[in-house]
């Protein structure tokens, strides 16, 4: 009796310990899936995923975060075929309910993401409005996390971007993706949090030279 | 305890875990198409999957009994579904279309928009108006790019489809603008008085508009002013020919603005340098004063406009019924016009919108003979009937309209529109010494709905009421037209609608026994919009009815009826491409038009002297960000226009054609460039740029049309009173940056 009992306890036990680690191997299998996306069907399934774990969880945002993360990606791609601004507004969606969880920076780099996309759907007419916004949310974020990598890898992918006659170009990409690599260097993310950026950055850095 | 039981316990945990029921199936639409990218969950749990190209779906799930399934897809209605889980389950799900404002097709039959809404009927941005090459940010001028208006430089006015430059209306947030150009001189065009930079949107109707407008024959250009302005700043403008300055501020709150503006123009430097035809007596010296003040309401916004403008000018041209006397012909004006609109939702859906104007004009004209020593003459033995060219004209033109519309959203995106206005006008002339005046109280109700069955199929119906006081007579007219999705970014339109005007002050003021003249309109168009290309084709057809028409008493007087008939038509195409060649956007229109009209003093159905028969329009666009100055052309081509002499013949009181032609063909290649050194620094607190344009580069010899002398001998050709106009200025904007306020209140 006491072996079964024994074994019957570390049987509940065992449940009970893949209940909490339900959230952590449904959140790793979409980061998987995430990771591996390439058609835009992919990159959907994939944030569709992530939206069931934040709506079944309703106390987590790093699911409604890494749903929009992964559109954001998709909306980065050449080949997309996604149309931009019902992508963005999407994305921006899942930016909402994660900050309604917590508003931290990391929401915000993915709002600049997001803006920026929409800006470039016809950069003449909406620098003024998407792409002011984008810049806004990520003098907000680092208001928020001054130490957030991602946020300046994202301020010198625009510098990057900006023509030298508009104030940007590479020479002052350089010491803010600089500044970004050395804040990678040094950061120690929670389990399961954001992490990427770091190679993107060393690619745009070496172009700087 | 017995194994079996354990077995039990260990089945029954493990089947929690394992037990995986398998649930497929198809996610389609209303026409049994599959819906890809559809995501399929059960509720609060993290089962699901989402829709492959086809629609098909499958996932497995340990969930059990009667679970809610919620199912979304992007354009369509979320659906929720209760289902009992029992292996296997296999689902089909029928989702309904999101109708969508921004999917929605549109009708754009008759309908061109100028603005930053992502709409089927816009093909020019508010920057394009003000940066289209020889347009002088006019935007008349820039409307008249686009297919459908005719190149008339000798009248002021936009003269569409066949239509007199009296049947294209303007209107400012719905209230009709009394006076929308400059009071012009004989042969000579003007500009609009309203700068492009007061407009958020434009939209160039050139035939079948809504049934909320009325009173124009051919077309309406409606514009829709600014709202709130995003920071406060200061302007100043420099050129030869004007200085301004103003200011808009913006209140911290950002929840009201009021702006300031004066201009001051004059011609002298600019006339002493480019030689005009006319000699200018009096040079032309224009202030204008504008005030505007907006405030933000609970669910609303209210508006008020008002602009004041005193003009002078003198110019001297040679009689064309003598060798040696000359035309000296002056104009005095002032012009004071007021709008007032409050535009705010009032809850259950509905929207009201109410509009106040009163504007007043006031000419005053003045004509003499003079001799080579400009002295004025009043004798002419030999020629009598010169004695008529002396004249005096005190115009006033007052109205005052009030106007309110309610508009409420039904299921969908549909929606009703209704309303009512009332224009009150006074016109006054005194003409040498005759007196004369007229008053109106002219009436209107209306009524519109949308109907959008799906975002692929659109409706309009609406109809119009209208009575005028002193023409004493009433009408009904109505306004119908549909929009049809063929194929991605591809759509059809038609539209139809019966159209009425009063006649026009100078006829009412000879008899008030008239009637409405009327246009029928059938409209069909084809659009086709991909990849940042657009293309339109559009087929029309006119009936003109009831047209004025000149009925002579005797050598001096004439009266009017309604008598003229006539019809429109013609085929036009539009293509915009901003995609094909890197950095350049350019677009072509082409107009045909073959139009007949009996109308005044015409013998018979002929083609007016306002028609060509080609037109057509090349506008480039190219902005070199390298040195960010952007360069623009514009380049337009029309066949000649009809000139005729009508003669009179006081013992059958008829006219007959003495001569007839066809004026030259019209060529003009406009060019600007404005160099924006501030663009791109979202930051800067000064933003400036710096114009310089030219009409006619190629200085062709435009003829608009001849006039005769009195016995017919000799004939002048109309030419604008310079070959080319050259301008320069600079234009400077101080603001006051915020920001830092739009970080915080946007996110």
């Amino acid at each position: 009796m006491k072996s079964v009992m024994l074994s019957v306890a570390l049987l509940i036990a065992a449940f009970g310990y893949s209940q909490s680690d339900k959230f952590s191997q449904a959140m790793e299998k979409n980061l998987a899936l995430m990771d591996s996306a390439k058609t835009d069907g992919e990159y959907k399934a994939a944030a569709d995923g992530f939206e069931r774990i934040g709506d079944a969880e309703k106390t987590q945002w790093l699911p409604y975060y890494y749903a929009g993360l992964s559109l954001s990606i998709d909306g980065w791609k050449k080949d997309s075929k996604v149309d931009k601004d019902e992508n963005s507004t999407s994305i921006k969606t899942f930016c909402d309910k994660a900050a309604a969880i917590n508003d931290n920076s990391e929401i915000y780099a993915l709002r600049n993401m997001a803006l920026t996309q929409q800006m470039l759907v016809d950069p003449q007419s909406r620098w003024q409005t998407y792409g002011k916004e984008a810049g806004a949310a990520l003098q907000k974020g680092m208001q928020l996390d001054p130490q957030n990598p991602r946020l300046y890898y994202l301020q010198g992918a625009s510098l990057f971007n900006t023509p030298e006659q508009f104030g940007g170009g590479k020479a002052k990409a350089k010491p803010v993706l600089e500044k970004a690599i050395q804040l990678f260097d040094s950061a120690a993310p929670k389990p399961l949090n954001p992490r990427w950026g770091k190679n993107l950055t060393a690619d745009m850095l070496a172009q700087c030279n | 305890m017995k194994p079996s039981l354990f077995l039990l316990i260990i089945t029954f945990m493990a089947c929690d875990i394992y037990c995986q029921v398998k649930v497929d199936g198809r996610v389609k639409d209303n026409r049994g198409r599959g819906v890809p990218g559809a995501s399929v969950t059960i509720k609060n749990s993290y089962d699901g999957a989402t829709s492959d190209s086809t629609g098909r779906f499958t996932f497995s799930t340990s969930e059990k009994g009667e679970q809610i399934f919620t199912v979304t897809a992007i354009g369509f209605r979320a659906i929720e579904q209760k289902i009992i889980i029992k292996d296997p389950v296999t689902l089909v799900f029928s989702l309904k279309e999101q109708l969508d404002e921004l999917k929605a097709v549109m009708v754009t039959a008759g309908s061109f928009e100028a603005g930053d809404r992502k709409r089927a009927a816009t093909v020019l941005s508010s920057l394009d108006v003000v940066t289209t090459g020889g347009a002088n940010a006019d935007i008349s001028n820039a409307v008249k790019t686009l297919p459908g208006a005719q190149q008339v430089g000798d009248q002021e006015g936009l003269f569409v489809r066949g239509g007199t430059g009296a049947e294209t209306k303007q209107f400012i947030d719905g209230t009709l603008v009394n006076n929308p150009y400059f009071t012009s001189i004989p042969d000579i065009s003007t500009r609009g008085r309203f700068s492009p930079f007061l407009f958020k949107g434009t939209v160039f109707s050139t035939g079948g508009y809504s049934a909320l407008y009325g009173q124009a024959l051919s077309s309406a250009l409606i514009l829709e002013s600014i709202d709130l302005p995003e920071k406060s700043e200061i302007d100043l403008s420099v050129s030869p020919i004007f200085v301004g300055a103003g200011t808009q501020q913006l209140a911290k709150n950002k929840k009201s603005s009021f702006g300031l503006n004066y201009g001051y123009t004059n011609l002298v430097s600019y006339f002493n340098l480019v030689k005009q035809t006319p000699d200018y007596f009096r040079m032309p010296q224009f202030h204008n004063f504008d005030g505007n003040f907006r405030i933000r309401t609970k669910h609303g916004i209210i508006k008020y406009y008002t602009t004041y403008s005193n003009g002078i000018l003198g110019l001297r041209r040679p009689d064309i019924d003598s060798l040696v006397l000359k035309d000296a012909f002056g104009l005095k004006n002032n012009n004071f016009y007021n709008n007032l609109s409050w535009r705010e939702d009032i809850g259950g859906g509905w929207r009201m919108n109410i509009g106040m104007g009163y504007s007043t004009n006031k000419d005053n004209l003045e004509q003499q003979v003079q001799n080579q020593e400009n002295v004025h003459q009043t004798s002419f033995p030999d020629k009598p009937w010169l004695q008529y060219k002396n004249f005096g004209l005190v115009s006033r033109q007052d109205l005052t309209q009030a106007r309110v519309v309610f508009e409420k959203k039904l299921s969908g995106i549909s929606a009703i529109r209704f309303g009512a206005e009332d224009w009150y006008s006074v016109n006054n002339n005194k003409y040498n010494r005759t007196d004369s005046s007229l008053k109106d109280n002219y009436q209107a109700a209306f009524g519109e709905a949308d109907i959008y069955v799906t975002n692929g199929l659109a409706l309009k119906l609406g109809g119009r009421f209208e009575h005028s006081s002193i023409i004493g007579k009433m009408n009904i007219a109505p306004r119908a037209s549909i929009a049809y999705r063929t194929g991605v970014g591809a759509q059809v339109s038609f539209a139809y609608g019966i159209f009425y005007q009063k006649p026009e002050n100078q006829q009412l003021f000879v008899t008030t026994r008239l009637g409405y003249t009327k246009a029928t309109h059938y409209i069909l168009n084809y659009q086709k919009v991909l990849n940042e290309r657009i293309f339109r084709v559009e087929g029309f057809y006119k009936k003109y009815e009831n047209l004025i028409k000149t009925v002579p008493l005797n050598y001096y007087t004439a009266t009017f009826n309604n008598s003229g008939l006539g019809y429109a038509q013609g085929i036009e195409l539009f293509f915009r491409d901003k995609h094909t060649i890197k950095n350049l956007d350019y677009w072509i229109s082409y107009s045909y038009l073959d139009t007949k009209r009996d109308y005044l003093n015409y013998p018979g159905e002929i083609a007016p002297n306002f028609a060509a028969k080609h037109t057509a329009s090349l506008v480039v666009k190219r902005f070199v960000t390298k040195i960010k100055t952007g360069f623009n052309a514009t380049y337009t081509y029309a066949t000649g226009r009809p000139y005729y002499r009508f003669v009179y013949d006081n013992s059958g009181k008829t006219f007959s054609i003495g001569d007839q032609g066809i004026t030259k063909p019209y060529n003009n290649l406009g060019f600007s460039m404005n160099y924006v050194p501030s663009i791109g620094k979202a930051n800067s607190k000064l933003f400036y740029v710096l114009v310089f344009s030219v009409t006619n580069v190629l200085r062709s010899d435009q003829v608009y049309g001849y006039n005769y002398s009195y016995d017919g001998s000799y004939r002048q050709p109309v030419n604008p009173p310079a070959k080319s106009f050259y301008f320069i200025g600079a234009f400077f904007s101080w603001g006051v940056d915020r920001t830092q306020d739009a970080i915080n209140n946007n996110l």
